[in-house]
């Protein structure tokens, strides 16, 4: 056997549909943790890399493929293996220091060693002084030092690691970022490895000593980065930009990537419609036809201007290219010629394009005012479609799917809904 | 913000504080108490009867803390029912597609007609002893108290959200350990809240279970209950008011050492992270936490008991196994179980019926089920009509909320049936008409239930919205359109339902009401169920009972449940 932590291979994942057929969430997994790294599963929303991380922890059983840990295979929580939530997790009613001594006492350890090694745990993490303190009565960075506390006291080999710093503002992100790598650099850490989930580039290029891009639907391993800088490292390095354009590049490329790019990649009746406003449509349409931009520009630097993280940027760009208002690739965003139109005609012109765009690219839309205008009273309940998308996608994405497209069809007047009845009609009330 | 430190890291400077004084004071109070009222438990039957209840209000102290003793014993077991079945129903699968259809019957089913049919069993057991005619009324009072509370922690147990489960099973809990440390804490909150309804509920169902008589089996237990029942029975109003008296007092005591604590203890098992606006008060957890006494006696206990909660050490891998998949024939044995189950009470249910009912009986049953019916209806609307404005009006001021809303609370609380005599009294006097009359002692107790979720629905409007009226000038009709009544609705249903269901049970005594000799009685089922329960006519009693839940399940069904989910989804602030 090598030295290797964690040994994950041809792991995959799916979860019964409503249909009763299986959908794919993640697909043959390769992934080797040796010790210590830190080791970055980076992907957009949906690209079951929460799902690994769970297989990983043993609150899940995998559909195939093995996970083993030190030599042993996972199909159960582990001992060694602990876990950071990003909503923390934490138990409201009891306090910082029972938070804490929680995981101590699962392990049946005598009360005196749960305290200590508890007090120094909370120490370590910065937490002195909180011991009695309920979490409601702490900020949310200081809620998420009690999950570290928690997870470290325990000396775990592997701390995993569920998108720990979303849930933060991005000052209280940075400082706990910034003690992490401080702590884990120091060796003052109980750990071996480490692997975190994030749908952020630059918190990746920042971490991790590996990162592993995902594409979505299903999840698949599509490339790996080695990040060789040296720690503490420092974002305006142009080394360090070079990385994360290079990870944009990635991640927009054509053929199986993170976003789905490229005219080839056909939009049918079954792809997953990302939930965006027509109004970010129009702002972003709007920012990229001005100057400095004039129609073409470098995501990583848009959303930075726009202080957008890539995972909110990505969606609102891959709905342009659906529509045909813009074409991304290669960590591009570059405006069409019908994108250009649209930023330049008055509010009822953009509807009357926005109306034939959804109707030419988007089968769904087109669909549902077929189905309508077929139908004598001009009338089909909200379940008719879900019940025809949850047999090519889960409820959940059906769900997110029927109302991306019912706020396009509204926008554009090419149909209307009515919530109170669960209904689409023709009729728009005037 | 309050941050309580805990008691054992306090400083140790005094041996003894107050605290310690009134702590141990309330503590040899609650073992006297005890000890009082359990003393004649293994009394035999014949002494009990050899010594009739006496109306001396000397005797009140006494027949108040065995009637608030058997209560508490019944919670005890309601508890214990809760945590067994609810976690049954939401732990295992199988167990819940039975389990939670059951436990939505077993609310409806009328608790009176319960007792009478209960109560032979329960004397069976003991025989000639008190011990069996005090099972029995237990045994009534655990049923007027269980099935909301079990409801109540099996909701809860579905809606822990994943991160904790997921926290807890990634750090190893046992699931004993997480079940103490994490389901109960989490229902905690909304459990208390239904240990206090079932509390208050359960006192109407004292008065009756405490004089049972089936036929020709009468046994008279000392209590609260059978005070005011010998009250009735001899005419005597001011022993009826004495009662009143006694029963506001227990209330009052109870509330106060309990019920308070309770929920001062349980906020900190609220969910949402945010400090909350108002925190609970109670003294007397105050003095608790406050007491070193308590904590030292105490201690060993809670390390004890925490002892039981920790894992077992294992920290090799070996411990690490796919969870077992249920084998094929357990789950056949499970249904074939259910199944043979349904069947024999199937069998049993109609051959039991078909012995002694006619179809006339079964036409006899749902036509005065349908009168009771009207009645339920009417007086909802009445009830509606009349406390929606005023729990608006009172909700909107805050002052006045605040003085308005604990008095609705002690009303709900507070067991109208103890009021009945006087108001039969009345009927009496003025020779009224008792299908009518009589009619409003339905809801005497149950109305309240909407006052008090009118007023919380509405002191919850954020002002914000109230501005928005203010600054449209929109006033009259069109206020109570658009912004009071669409923001109450949810919480009015709530009430509503509470409401509705109360009065459906409350029919079998206040339909049926005797002051002396005098006994009045309107057409109904209420009254159809009480008259068989005096016959001691079990097949009727049986009929009656199903005609009443089948009339309440229909109902929650076709308007109660949809109507809720509606107010649900269109008006709900937030």
């Amino acid at each position: 056997m090598s030295d290797a932590l964690l040994d994950i291979h041809g792991l995959r994942q799916t979860f019964p549909k409503a249909d009763g057929g299986e959908l794919l969430v993640l697909d043959g997994v390769e992934l080797k943790v040796s010790e210590g790294q830190i080791v970055g599963l980076l992907g957009r929303t949906g690209s079951g890399k929460s799902t690994l991380l769970r297989l990983i922890a043993g609150l899940a059983l995998p559909s195939g493929g093995t996970v083993t840990y030190l030599g042993h295979p996972v199909n159960a929580p582990a001992p060694g293996i602990a876990m950071v939530f990003q909503g923390f997790a934490l138990f409201p009613w009891l306090t910082v220091l029972e938070n804490v001594q929680l995981g101590l006492e699962a392990l049946g350890l005598p009360d005196a060693e749960i305290r200590k090694r508890a007090l120094a745990a909370i120490d370590l993490i910065g937490l002195d002084g909180y011991e009695s303190a309920y979490p409601r009565e702490l900020s949310g960075g200081m809620r998420q030092r009690v999950g570290f506390a928690r997870a470290l006291v325990v000396h775990p080999n592997i701390l995993l690691m569920d998108e720990p710093f979303s849930a933060l503002d991005v000052l209280t992100a940075e400082t706990l970022r910034t003690d992490f790598l401080e702590l884990w650099g120091d060796g003052k850490l109980p750990i071996k490895g480490v692997i975190m989930v994030t749908h952020n580039i630059e918190e990746a290029v920042l971490m991790c000593d590996r990162i592993l891009l995902f594409s979505s639907n299903p999840g698949r391993i599509i490339s790996e980065i080695a990040v060789d800088l040296k720690q503490p490292r420092n974002r305006l390095d142009p080394q360090f930009r070079d990385l994360v354009e290079k990870i944009y590049v990635a991640m927009t490329r054509r053929g199986p990537s993170a976003m789905q790019t490229g005219s080839e990649r056909q939009i049918t009746f079954n792809t997953v419609l990302p939930r965006v406003s027509a109004n970010l449509f129009s702002g972003l349409a709007e920012t990229l036809a001005a100057a400095p931009y004039n129609g073409k520009a470098d995501l990583p630097v848009l959303a930075d201007e726009l202080h957008m993280e890539g995972d909110e940027l990505f969606p609102v760009a891959e709905a342009m290219q659906m529509f045909h208002f813009a074409e991304v690739g290669d960590g591009d965003i570059k405006l069409t010629d019908t994108g250009k139109q649209f930023v330049e005609l008055g509010m009822d012109d953009r509807k009357k394009l926005f109306q034939r765009q959804l109707l030419t690219y988007i089968p769904l839309a087109a669909h549902i005012r077929r189905v309508l205008q077929e139908r004598a009273n001009h009338f089909a309940p909200k379940s008719r479609f879900l019940d025809e998308l949850e047999d090519h996608m889960s409820t959940d994405d059906a769900e997110h799917t029927l109302r991306a497209v019912t706020a396009w069809g509204r926008f554009a007047e090419v149909f209307a809904y009515d919530d109170d009845s669960g209904a689409f009609s023709l009729e728009n009330p005037s | 913000m309050r941050v309580f430190v805990p008691i054992s890291v306090g400083g140790w400077d005094r041996l003894f504080s107050r605290w310690d004084v009134f702590a141990v004071l309330l503590i040899i109070g609650l073992l006297v108490f005890l000890g009082e009222a359990s003393r004649h438990l293994f009394q035999p039957l014949v002494d009990l009867q050899r010594s009739p209840p006496s109306l001396d209000p000397a005797y009140l102290p006494e027949y108040a803390a065995r009637t608030t003793l058997r209560m508490l014993i019944a919670m005890a077991l309601s508890l214990l029912f809760t945590f067994t079945y609810a976690t049954l129903a939401a732990r295992n699968r199988n167990a819940e597609r039975l389990l939670v259809p059951l436990l939505d019957i077993l609310q409806s089913v009328p608790i009176l007609g319960f007792i009478s049919v209960t109560v032979v069993f329960f004397m069976a057991l003991a025989p000639g002893k008190v011990l069996g005619a005090e099972f029995a009324a237990i045994f009534a009072i655990f049923t007027s108290q269980a099935w909301n509370m079990a409801f109540s922690f099996y909701q809860s147990l579905r809606t822990v959200p994943t991160e904790l489960v997921e926290a807890s099973r990634n750090f190893r809990l046992s699931p004993w350990m997480s079940f103490w440390r994490i389901d109960v804490p989490f229902a905690m909150p909304q459990l208390i809240w239904n240990m206090m309804m079932s509390m208050s509920g359960s006192w109407f169902f004292v008065v009756a279970s405490e004089a049972i008589s089936v036929g020709n089996t009468t046994v008279t237990l000392p209590g609260v209950g059978s005070y005011i029942a010998l009250a009735i029975q001899q005419q005597n109003l001011r022993a009826v008011g004495w009662a009143i008296f006694t029963m506001l007092i227990v209330i009052l005591i109870y509330d106060q050492i309990l019920f308070r604590p309770l929920v001062a203890w349980a906020d900190r098992f609220r969910f949402d992270q945010e400090p909350g606006i108002l925190v609970p008060e109670s003294w007397m957890l105050n003095i608790l936490r406050r007491s070193r006494i308590v904590d030292r006696l105490t201690h060993p206990f809670g390390a004890l008991w925490r002892r039981t909660l920790i894992g077992h050490p294992s920290d090799s891998l070996a411990t690490i196994r796919r969870a077992s998949q249920p084998r094929r024939g357990w789950i056949i044995f499970q249904w074939g179980l259910v199944i043979a189950l349904t069947a024999l009470a199937l069998w049993q249910s109609i051959s039991f019926l078909i012995e002694g009912i006619t179809l006339s009986d079964v036409g006899t049953a749902l036509l005065l089920g349908f009168y009771t019916l009207i009645r339920v209806v009417v007086l909802i609307g009445l009830a509606s009509v009349i406390w929606v404005p005023i729990g608006v009006w009172v909700g909107t001021r805050p002052y006045a909320t605040q003085v308005v809303q604990p008095i609705a609370q002690f009303l709900a609380a507070f067991p109208a049936n103890v009021v009945f005599p006087i108001v039969v009294s009345l009927i009496v006097a003025w020779k009224l008409n008792p299908n009518i009359w009589l009619s409003p002692l339905m809801i005497l107790g149950t109305q309240w239930y909407i006052l008090f979720n009118v007023i919380a629905g509405a002191s919850a409007i954020p002002n914000e919205l109230r501005a928005v009226g203010a600054n449209f000038r929109v006033r009259g009709w069109l206020w109570w359109r658009r912004i009071a009544l669409p923001a109450v609705l949810p919480f009015y249903v709530t009430g509503a339902i509470t409401a509705s269901g109360g009065s459906w049970n409350a029919s079998i005594v206040a339909e049926v009401a005797s002051w002396g000799n005098e006994h009045l009685q309107a057409a109904g089922l209420g009254a159809y169920i009480a008259q068989q329960t005096d016959a001691g006519d079990f097949h009727r009693i049986v009929l009656g009972i199903v005609v009443m839940s089948f009339y309440v399940v229909l109902i929650n069904r076709i308007l109660w449940r949809p109507l809720y989910e509606y107010a649900e989804r269109k008006f709900k602030l937030g």
